[in-house]
């Protein structure tokens, strides 16, 4: 690389810029976060001691608060069945839809990218359409369809499959469509992108050497199309952990979702501690996807 | 040789037919004369005067669509910037917390960052309203521009920079005379997905929110909670209509622009 002028520090500018920015609003918060996670709820404002405040504290005021620290927000967390089987049932929820959402996904990735080369932008516009539309009226139609009155059961009725309605909206099922629903265009994306530069002459080979299609597809296809598989994964899986729109709205009370947990701790409890407790927690199980899923982002990138 | 099979008709189809039945019911019975949005009882574009006659709906209307505006542009900025940081500056000390730091957005639960940059101006005293969310909004939509913004630059031809800076144009002057044309598709289409994911966003906005700035998901989300309603069908449905237009728009740019650079090369091939 190298073509600007070396020396002069404004060749970092239009980095430090950008870089200054994402450590100011998206490192310090979480240090934030971590530091009032381990604080203790009061009822002030605003609603956790200790604060700090430098310039009236000085530096053996500080040291003095800082004692006031606690663990108890985390021992809570431990003791308290509520919270860890809200967490393992968040990520059980996130991994059986993802999983429906692949098996959706990947016949309609590969139905795109076999279709005729004039159709695909327009079958990839198709996709990502839904994708700019609003995600919360998205959940919202699904209201007017799942619920008692909705759509899916007067069509039921009507063809006569079933005599009185269905209780679909409100339980987790109504959660799974909303997820899959949502979430498909994700999965689709990076499927097709992974399918569509596949090379044709692997597979006519195969079938020249009389390898029948199913398992050349086994064979050839779908492990070609693994980094996809992954990538779309990842986007599905790690943003649906934390999901709370979806629960909230689709959601029954047996749903039990980490995401509405944090949302009525902070909104309706207002514990800011316990809810940042929980945020930190949350971080700390999607560090190692999250870190998963970087890693393959930059691999793509620096091969392309 | 790519034949489409019977199998991949019926998966497209019925994948098509999920993703767009939902919204076709919601716009198709936006426009629904009774009060039940399952039952149809008659056309009618009552839902619609209600919604334009409706002020707080009309209010959240103009705040959700400055702080998009405001939002996206200072986005677009930044996510320039940082798109060239990720592709032209290599491994410098300090890359790998940067990449983390554009990357991770991406996929982190909304609820996460929103908790966080809510503390953030608690911590730091700065009044919550619409300038908390515009910010809050910024920062995370910055990651996506760069995402899009990177993926045109890592395909562009570096020789047209490089002859510029030999024949002695200062570094601004070529990335605002080459560069800047070139990747402008790209920027253009950072700046749309930032503004429509600002307009929708329902859960950072709440988070970073004071009293007297409200947002048309927090109002919708409000309404959604007590009930589904025909007025909530219109609201959408123009949502919808805006959105939808500003990507066939968008792509049919895009088009116009490939359409285009396609002549020029094959003009330039000729010569």
């Amino acid at each position: 690389m190298a073509v600007a002028p070396q020396k002069s520090w404004t060749r970092w500018l239009p980095v430090m810029i950008p870089y200054g920015w994402l450590l100011f609003f998206f490192l310090v918060p979480f240090l934030i976060v971590a530091k009032i996670s381990v604080s203790s709820t009061e009822t002030a404002i605003p609603p956790y001691i200790p604060v700090f405040d430098p310039i009236v504290d000085g530096m053996s005021g500080m040291w003095e608060k800082a004692r006031q620290f606690t663990t108890e927000n985390y021992v809570r967390l431990v003791e308290s069945d509520l919270y860890w089987r809200a967490y393992l049932s968040s990520l059980w929820i996130a991994f059986v839809s993802t999983l429906i959402t692949l098996l959706i996904g990947y016949p309609m990735a590969y139905g795109m990218a076999r279709a005729p080369a004039h159709w695909r932008p327009l079958l990839l516009m198709l996709v990502i359409l839904p994708f700019w539309t609003s995600f919360l009226i998205r959940v919202y139609a699904w209201i007017g369809i799942l619920s008692t009155e909705g759509f899916l059961n007067n069509f039921l009725i009507y063809i006569g499959a079933i005599n009185e309605p269905l209780s679909i909206l409100a339980t987790n099922t109504a959660v799974y469509i909303g997820i899959v629903y949502s979430y498909l265009p994700f999965m689709v994306l990076p499927l097709y992108a992974a399918l569509e530069k596949m090379d044709d002459t692997l597979l006519e080979a195969a079938s020249d050497l009389g390898c029948p299609p199913l398992q050349a597809f086994w064979k050839i296809t779908f492990p070609l199309s693994l980094p996809g598989v992954i990538a779309g994964c990842f986007l599905v899986f790690i943003p649906v952990v934390g999901e709370f729109v979806i629960p909230d709205l689709l959601g029954g009370s047996d749903t039990e979702m980490i995401g509405k947990v944090l949302w009525d701790e902070f909104f309706n409890t207002r514990d800011w501690p316990a809810a940042s407790a929980v945020a930190i927690i949350l971080l700390l199980i999607l560090v190692v996807p999250i870190a998963i899923y970087q890693n393959q982002q930059a691999k793509a990138t620096g091969a392309s | 040789m790519r034949r489409l099979s019977w199998f991949n008709v019926v998966s497209l189809t019925l994948a098509f037919a999920f993703l767009y039945i939902p919204i076709l019911l919601l716009v198709i019975y936006s426009f629904n004369e009774g009060p039940n949005v399952a039952i149809w009882t008659g056309w009618s574009t009552k839902w619609y005067s209600s919604v334009f006659q409706n002020e707080q709906l009309m209010d959240a209307a103009w705040v959700t669509f400055w702080i998009a505006l405001l939002s996206a542009t200072l986005a677009t900025v930044l996510g320039t910037l940082a798109a060239i940081t990720l592709t032209r500056y290599g491994n410098y000390r300090g890359s790998t917390l940067f990449n983390g730091m554009v990357y991770a957005p991406l996929v982190m639960p909304e609820i996460i960052l929103g908790l966080a940059l809510l503390l953030l101006f608690v911590a730091i005293g700065f009044e919550r309203g619409f300038w908390t969310i515009t910010l809050a909004h910024t920062t995370f939509t910055t990651c996506f521009v760069a995402v899009v913004v990177q993926s045109r630059l890592v395909t562009f031809d570096r020789s047209l920079e490089e002859a510029a800076l030999d024949l002695g144009s200062p570094p601004l002057k070529t990335f605002f005379v080459i560069t800047l044309p070139i990747i402008l598709p790209a920027v253009v289409s950072g700046w749309l997905l930032a503004f429509t994911l600002s307009l929708d966003d329902l859960v950072i906005a709440s988070f970073t929110t004071g009293p007297g700035a409200t947002t048309l998901p927090m109002r919708i989300y409000s309404a959604v909670r007590l009930g589904v309603k025909p007025e909530i069908n219109a609201i959408s449905t123009l949502l919808i209509g805006v959105v939808g237009l500003g990507v066939i728009a968008a792509s049919y740019m895009s088009k116009q622009q490939a359409v285009r650079e396609e002549q020029e090369r094959r003009a330039a091939g000729k010569s």
